[in-house]
């Protein structure tokens, strides 16, 4: 087995009364997309917002490339290559797809134009060109504002953006959700790109048959905790779903 | 033909190509009917001096409204900027007889203000989080009310006449100061809202706060300083208008700030932020300003003027509304 990218075990996190995960533990290794299931309040998003720097955990320990690492925000989370698509979106939508692409990471032309704050916007489109095209994304124009496109490619460009950034782990939270059938699949299909050009993908789905069909391996969490994790190949629906309802526990190869 | 098309689509969208449309029709209107009278080198100087100010109050405006915000502050603040000029220079020179270091000092000192009651909203409405329409509806007043208490409500009039010459109604190569200040403050802003990192986050911003946030622009400290912009431009228009009237004009200007905010909305930058344009503003200024000129010379009472921009107002917001609802899908 090789050594997992991203480690994390025994998370803890507490919200008042709420405790939100119980000792919760996730892995993923380079190169795979994992799903992370769970029903509602299982701490899906408790864990992922703690796995990119977004929350403090109140005790456990995360491991990337097995060094312990504290990340004080996403900034950091970022600046080590792990990004997140959020299930709102969060795209500017009256900027077009290139702005969006590029927000708060703008380049600036050289010399005194760059001093002065100057966007170098050919280069900037010139690289989202490239960036959306090396995922098979196609929109008809790049100069729209995000906010004109339909909501598969609003998924897309939401998905390119962390995948230019991202050089190890991306993190998705719901990517499908508001997607019809064919858009769905198309984003389901630019996952299996981002695995292929090497980058991890966490899957966070409440969609079963897309999680089997899409993804490598599936971790379950219950009630804050690690209950059982699969090989996608290998498992059933049925399976998933009792893991996520407590009627199943199971730990597939290595244990934590 | 296909790039014609694209063409289209794209201005469709645009309010600012309607909106100079519509300038440019009532131009043309008045000049047909006037032509001795309207379309003179004359008329269309006075047009541009007089709104010159209300450009640099509008530019600024146009950032803060493009964050989805709003300053009722700018009318005020030009008031209380004009106050603190003229008293520093007042302290410190000869009265009319007042040397150029002491015009600088007091137009340093009238920017400065401006900038000051800017950067308060911005704190406030950023830090605070108080809502933009209720922090600047307090520092209109609490601007204006001192700007009263610090001349007992009577105007400054001794305004040196070195700044009265000149920038007050001095021209540059036959244009006027005013003039030329407004176009390069205009070319300026206009720049830096369209090619800078300074405009695309303000856009950001004005978009989707959310979203900036999450990419790691500092949103609260951008909304300092675009309310901090809107105020400096607002005290440099207070130093020009002193320099105009020779006077703190301290009960005029209670409409300005619906005035500016008017121009910014007619010019086709939405109230509801994300875009907007300040040539657009510009053009959104000389609408009412052309449209009072004109009836001047038609002999129609000029109140005229403020029920045609209303309704216009009203129109620009509304079909802004179109465009949005007609985009989401």
């Amino acid at each position: 087995m090789p050594e997992p990218l991203l480690a994390a075990t025994g998370l803890v996190k507490t919200f008042g009364q709420v405790q939100a995960l119980d000792g919760a533990a996730f892995t993923v290794h380079p190169g795979e997309v994992v799903a992370l299931v769970g029903d509602n309040g299982a701490g899906k998003s408790t864990l992922v917002k703690t796995l990119v720097g977004a929350i403090t955990p109140d005790a456990g320990e995360i491991l990337l490339d097995g060094h312990p690492v504290g990340f004080a925000g996403p900034r950091e989370a970022q600046a080590a290559g792990i990004e997140t698509v959020y299930q709102d979106l969060a795209l500017a939508a009256d900027l077009d797809a290139a702005a969006n692409l590029f927000l708060g990471r703008e380049q600036l032309r050289g010399g005194l134009l760059g001093a002065l704050g100057v966007l170098d916007k050919r280069a900037m489109r010139r690289r989202a060109v490239q960036a959306f095209a090396e995922l098979g994304v196609e929109l008809k124009e790049l100069d729209a504002p995000v906010a004109t496109l339909s909501g598969g490619q609003r998924q897309s460009v939401a998905i390119a953006r962390s995948v230019a950034w991202a050089s190890r782990v991306v993190f998705m939270d719901e990517p499908t959700a508001a997607l019809g059938v064919v858009q769905r699949e198309r984003v389901l299909d630019l996952i299996r790109r981002v695995r292929d050009r090497g980058v991890s993908v966490v899957l966070i789905s409440h969609n079963m048959p897309e999680v089997l069909s899409v993804a490598d391996r599936v971790e379950v969490l219950r009630l804050g905790r690690r209950v059982a994790r699969f090989t996608a190949a290998q498992t059933s629906l049925e399976e998933l779903v009792a893991a996520m309802t407590g009627a199943l526990t199971h730990e597939e190869g290595d244990t934590p | 033909m296909t790039v014609l098309r694209a063409l289209l689509r794209r201005t469709r969208g645009q309010n600012t190509l309607w909106t100079f449309l519509v300038l440019l029709a009532l131009v043309a209107v008045f000049s047909a009917l006037r032509p001795n009278a309207f379309a003179t080198v004359f008329e269309l100087r006075s047009i541009a001096t007089e709104s010159a100010i209300l450009v640099l109050l509008a530019v600024g405006q146009t950032f803060v409204i493009v964050t989805a915000g709003i300053d009722l502050s700018v009318g005020s603040v030009l008031i209380f900027s004009g106050v603190v000029s003229a008293k520093v220079m007042g302290a410190l020179g000869t009265g009319p007889q007042s040397g150029w270091g002491v015009i600088a000092a007091g137009a340093a000192a009238g920017a400065g203000a401006g900038l000051g009651w800017g950067a308060l909203n911005g704190l406030l409405v950023a830090k605070a989080k108080v809502p933009p329409l209720i922090v600047t509806l307090g520092t209109l007043g609490m601007a204006l009310g001192i700007a009263q208490i610090l001349t007992h409500g009577v105007d400054e009039g001794d305004v040196p006449t070195r700044l009265t010459d000149s920038l007050g109604s001095g021209s540059l190569l036959g244009i006027p100061w005013l003039v030329v200040i407004a176009v390069l403050v205009a070319a300026g802003a206009a720049a830096t809202l369209a090619l800078t990192r300074f405009g695309r986050y303000t856009l950001a911003v004005g978009s989707n706060t959310e979203a900036a946030q999450r990419v790691g622009i500092r949103v609260d400290r951008h909304l300092v300083k675009v309310y901090a912009l809107s105020g400096l431009l607002a005290g440099l228009a207070g130093v020009l208008n002193l320099a105009h009237f020779s006077s703190t004009t301290l009960t005029s200007g209670t409409q300005d700030n619906l005035n500016a905010i008017a121009a910014v909305v007619l010019g086709g930058t939405s109230l509801f932020g994300g875009s907007g344009s300040v040539i657009g503003t510009v053009i959104g200024v000389f609408i009412p300003a052309v449209l009072q000129s004109g009836f001047t010379i038609l002999q129609v009472q000029s109140f005229w003027q403020t029920v045609a921009v209303g309704a216009v107002l009203v129109l620009a917001v509304w079909s802004d509304q179109l465009r949005r609802r007609r985009r989401q899908r």
